[in-house]
């Protein structure tokens, strides 16, 4: 048996539902559902080969140590290992990272968080891994550890990168800073408010909590590169982050998606992918390595935890006059994808609200805390908290409703962003607060029932910590604002490789993209387009690797309106050919019993539709299959959206986004005032779209992003102790939300068109994210008239206990 | 040691089992049915549920040796042997209830218990039987969708003691 490989590839017929077509606008089935409900769906901790062997990394159990010596002669000796690695047995380049090139492929001679990857084993059983690399003897001396950034920034404060050379060293203000970066906007200095309020506020360190770990297997190849089958984000930068790590040329390191267990920006970085191939090219065999969820909790990054200190200056109707702001993101011990994370905070840090004066501020640390990066709404969820509780207390100083208040300064189309940026779509902000706000409210005391008690719709639930007593009900909203696409001038484009050809007498299209399918769908959207712009039903999807062009990441709520993009570019220039090889065929008068003259197969308005060649007005001239016949046409285009710019260095000006998407949210909760729990009642989002191009996987998306907002609101986070260690990494003690902590999300969708964006569309994965946490918690504030600056909200802050 | 146990209706066995491997462990990596899910391996997460002489279980929480001789039904076992699928297989995929999929295999088999033990629960009941099982995409509203219409579409039942308001 040689290797179990991903899904050959899947194909599918448009018509999954009655009387449809499977084209744009539908909601098809999702061509990988049938394998994933029969277990036949190939995850890539799923994958073997005869001859593998089993990689494990050993970590450091120290947040900031100096390495004085690695004896790895106990760990070689066990039987059963092939190989043990450390810093000095690396090939060549030693470090890595999205950004900066900051990170040790393995320490050298110092860690600078717990978890770091020290060395690594290979051996013919995980076991036998596990404890050789308990064997392997590594002297440390800690060192002072900076935690946070009075820690980070003192006179005397160890500096974690002596030798920066990154774009961002020259002009920080101290080497523990990542990057800062400042928005400006009007004269906040001299600018006059009737009302004034301030706020400090936290927000805790979240984990993406996937459930498919990290895991892949590397295999060595003939030509002494290396295979890789990997769960990530983004193949492309993988491959380009591990040829220098490898010593390879880049062609000889080649990447296949392995099926990827959700992600949500915890995938960006690499995690075992040097690691594996490192070892599987020492030891000439294929060597998987799967982490478990102790060590997935070390092996990828955060969102960043934040402390944010807002001031919001408005007149006495309600009108914000200037908005100060400070964000501190702690970006832990190396770089990852701070600086955009930081840039996104600064820029979006006001949120979707119109403020002539604004004076902002955004910036990450480095510590000696667990390394931080991308997590769905990357920047904007820390920020929309804080502005959301801002609002709430603005409201409440004005004796105004909030959701008056919002609506009075919601930003709108043709309104100007802080960094001068024009809002030149659509921008619904008070429409989709008036959806949420007019929905009807669910029942009160939801628990009773035909006279008696259902606990399970009470705070605390079988628990039977209440039968009813104690329990206040709150109400809250919040909106937010998120980019979409990668920002701030970075070259953003997709892939996409599109075949047309009959087979078996019917025309046939194959989609071949390096899109990561982490679970959103974007496979199904791919077939949906291909449909809608071939008239064909049946779609091949290829396997994603690195044969075809980068898709860029799957993150940035970016792959439909890239890879989407990418995918109808190709497919217009695919027709395009289709219809000059029919007219080149009728010019030879090859086909005379086709119907239509030359004007009509030279109208530029010719569609393929159902399987023919339509006319605008619906007149069959051919069928795709005839006209085809035995050519195949395939092109590979790229997509790029609109060129951005960066931030201005001092002032934050400048064109930086791509496009803008917007959600609003209305909680309502039950509090059990007396013993601090919350039941999160019903969580109701209203969110433009643009189009959808597949509402129930839109849906989809609005409910999941919602789901992590209310587990960030009351129930996640990774602790950290003043040490740098981590106190909660398991399932066991970090909770995520489970079906009794979700409620019903009732979902309102709009579709204002986007006339930058494919089809209209508008990113949609992160917004629901951001706006879920600052309504639940105003919700909580209401039912408690507590000041809850922080999430998660536990049950001690309602308590005081 | 040697390990011998029913999987799907058929007899399975495995060689060269260590005692500290777990029962998902052995269908996974000797068995060659990796369906089964492996995100937490300590019990909480339930995306290695199978049923053991048909009660649910966290299949990383049993040690290997527990399950000699006993029945293990697995996400592999659900479609029947044509390759059709189960009424709950085809309303997860139709309601949308599968997005990464990897706690299908484990929510699918919670449900199937469920919907043996009551076959038309109440939203309440969906939700405690299946509070041992994570997702992290779908926000679970999806998931609630697929169990409604699974059992709406089966067969009334001639006598259904336990159902709930």
């Amino acid at each position: 048996m040689g290797v179990v490989p991903p899904p050959a590839g899947l194909t599918q017929r448009g018509d999954t539902a009655p009387d449809a077509s499977g084209g744009i606008g539908e909601s098809p089935h999702r061509p990988d559902g049938v394998l994933k409900v029969t277990g036949d769906f190939a995850y890539a901790s799923d994958l073997w080969h005869e001859d593998m062997l089993w990689g494990h990394t050993l970590r450091s159990p120290h947040a900031h140590a100096e390495i004085r010596s690695v004896d790895t002669a106990e760990a070689l000796a066990l039987p059963g290992v092939h190989a043990v690695l450390t810093h000095a047995d690396l090939p060549a380049a030693t470090h890595y990272g999205l950004e900066f090139t900051d990170q040790p492929v393995l320490a050298g001679d110092r860690v600078r968080y717990q978890g770091e990857p020290v060395a690594l084993v290979a051996a013919d059983h995980p076991e036998t891994a596990r404890r050789a690399a308990a064997r392997v003897r590594v002297e440390y001396a800690p060192l002072p550890v900076v935690h946070d950034e009075a820690t980070a920034t003192a006179p005397d404060a160890p500096v974690l990168h002596p030798d920066r050379d990154d774009h961002h060293a020259a002009h920080v203000p101290h080497p523990n800073v990542v990057h800062r970066q400042p928005v400006l906007a009007g004269d906040p200095t001299h600018a006059v408010a009737d009302v004034v309020v301030r706020g400090d506020y936290t927000v805790g360190m979240q984990d993406q909590a996937f459930l498919g770990p990290e895991s892949g297997l590397a295999v060595p190849a003939e030509d002494g590169g290396v295979d890789l089958h990997v769960a990530t984000q983004w193949l492309h930068v993988d491959q380009r982050q591990l040829a220098p790590v490898l010593g390879l040329e880049p062609e000889r390191v080649r990447l296949t998606l392995g099926g990827v267990g959700g992600a949500f920006g915890a995938r960006e970085d690499l995690s075992m992918q040097a690691h594996a191939c490192l070892l599987a090219l020492r030891t000439g065999r294929p060597v998987k390595m799967v982490y478990n969820r102790h060590e997935s909790f070390f092996g990828h990054v955060h969102r960043h935890p934040a402390t944010l200190s807002y001031e919001h200056g408005a007149t006495l109707d309600g009108r914000l006059v200037y908005v100060k702001g400070r964000i501190v993101l702690d970006g832990g011990a190396y770089a990852s994808s701070s600086p955009a994370v930081v840039g996104n905070a600064a820029s979006l840090g006001v949120g979707p609200y119109r403020v002539p004066h604004v004076a902002m501020e955004a910036l990450a640390l480095y510590t000696n805390n667990p390394p931080c990066g991308a997590m769905r709404g990357f920047g904007a969820v820390q920020a929309c908290f804080a502005y959301e509780a801002q609002m709430d207390r603005l409201a409440v100083a004005l004796n105004m409703d909030p959701v008056e208040l919002r609506r009075r300064n919601a930003l709108t189309q043709g309104d100007t962003m802080p960094t001068g940026q024009p809002v030149d779509a659509p921008a619904p902000v008070a429409e989709l607060l008036r959806l949420v706000r007019d929905r009807p409210l669910p029942p009160p005391r939801p628990w009773e029932v035909d006279g008696g008690v259902d606990p399970r719709a009470l705070p605390g639930g079988l628990a039977r910590s209440s039968l009813g007593e104690g329990i206040v009900r709150g109400v809250g909203y919040g909106v937010g604002i998120k980019n979409v696409g990668f920002s701030e001038g970075f070259d953003d484009y997709s892939t996409a490789r599109v075949r047309l050809a009959v087979v078996g007498g019917e025309p046939s299209a194959t989609v071949h993209t390096a899109m990561a399918e982490v679970g959103q769908g974007g496979i199904t959207v791919h077939a949906q387009i291909a449909r809608t712009e071939l008239g064909v039903s049946r779609v091949g999807i290829l396997p994603a690797d690195t044969s075809v062009g980068s898709a860029g990441s799957t993150s940035a709520s970016r792959q439909t309106y890239m890879t989407g993009g990418a995918v109808r570019h190709a497919c217009l220039a695919v027709r395009a050919e289709v219809l000059r090889l029919a007219r080149d065929r009728l010019r030879r008068g090859e086909r005379v019993d086709w119907r239509g003259d030359e004007a009509a197969w030279n109208d530029p308005g010719l569609r393929l539709v159902g399987g023919e060649v339509v006319t605008p007005r619906g007149e069959v001239l051919a069928a795709l299959a005839d006209v085809l016949g035995d050519e195949a046409i395939e092109r590979e285009l790229e997509f790029r959206h609109r060129p951005t710019r960066p931030f201005d260095r001092a002032t934050g000006q400048g064109p930086g986004h791509v496009q803008y998407s917007f959600c609003a949210h209305r909680a309502v909760v039950d509090v059990d005032v007396e013993l601090g729990l919350v039941r999160v009642v019903e969580l109701a989002a209203a969110q433009d779209v643009g189009r959808a191009l597949n509402p129930r996987a839109v849906r989809g998306q609005i409910h999941g992003g919602s789901a992590q907002g209310l587990g960030l609101a009351v129930l996640e986070e990774v602790l950290v102790g003043p040490d740098g260690t981590v106190r909660n990494p398991s399932f066991t003690d970090y909770l995520i939300p489970t079906i009794l902590d979700t409620p019903p999300m009732p979902v309102d969708i709009l579709e204002l068109a986007d006339e930058h964006a494919p089809y209209g569309l508008r990113g949609v994965g992160e917004a629901p994210t951001l706006s879920a946490t600052p309504a639940i918690v105003a919700a909580i504030r209401q039912a408690t008239r507590l000041p809850l600056t922080r999430v998660p909200v536990r049950p001690e802050h309602l308590t005081g206990t | 040691m040697r390990l011998t146990l029913t999987v799907n209706g058929r007899e399975r066995s495995a060689d060269h089992v260590w005692e500290g491997e777990s029962l998902l462990y052995v269908l996974r990596e000797r068995l060659g049915l990796p369906g089964s899910k492996n995100a937490c391996e300590q019990g909480e997460c339930g995306s290695c549920t199978v049923r053991l002489d048909g009660d649910l279980v966290c299949s990383c929480l049993v040690a290997a040796g527990q399950a000699e001789g006993r029945e293990v039904r697995t996400v592999e076992g659900l479609a029947d042997a044509d390759g059709r699928l189960a009424p709950l297989q085809a309303a997860f995929v139709e309601a949308g209830a599968v997005q990464c999929g990897f706690c299908t295999p484990g929510l699918l088999l919670a449900a199937e218990e469920l919907l043996a033990r009551v076959p038309r629960p109440a939203d309440a009941d969906i939700r405690e039987a299946l509070a041992g099982n994570l997702c992290r995409c779908t926000g679970y509203e999806s998931v609630l969708d697929a169990v409604r219409l699974a059992a709406a579409r089966a067969p009334a039942p001639a006598a259904d003691p336990e159902r709930r308001p």
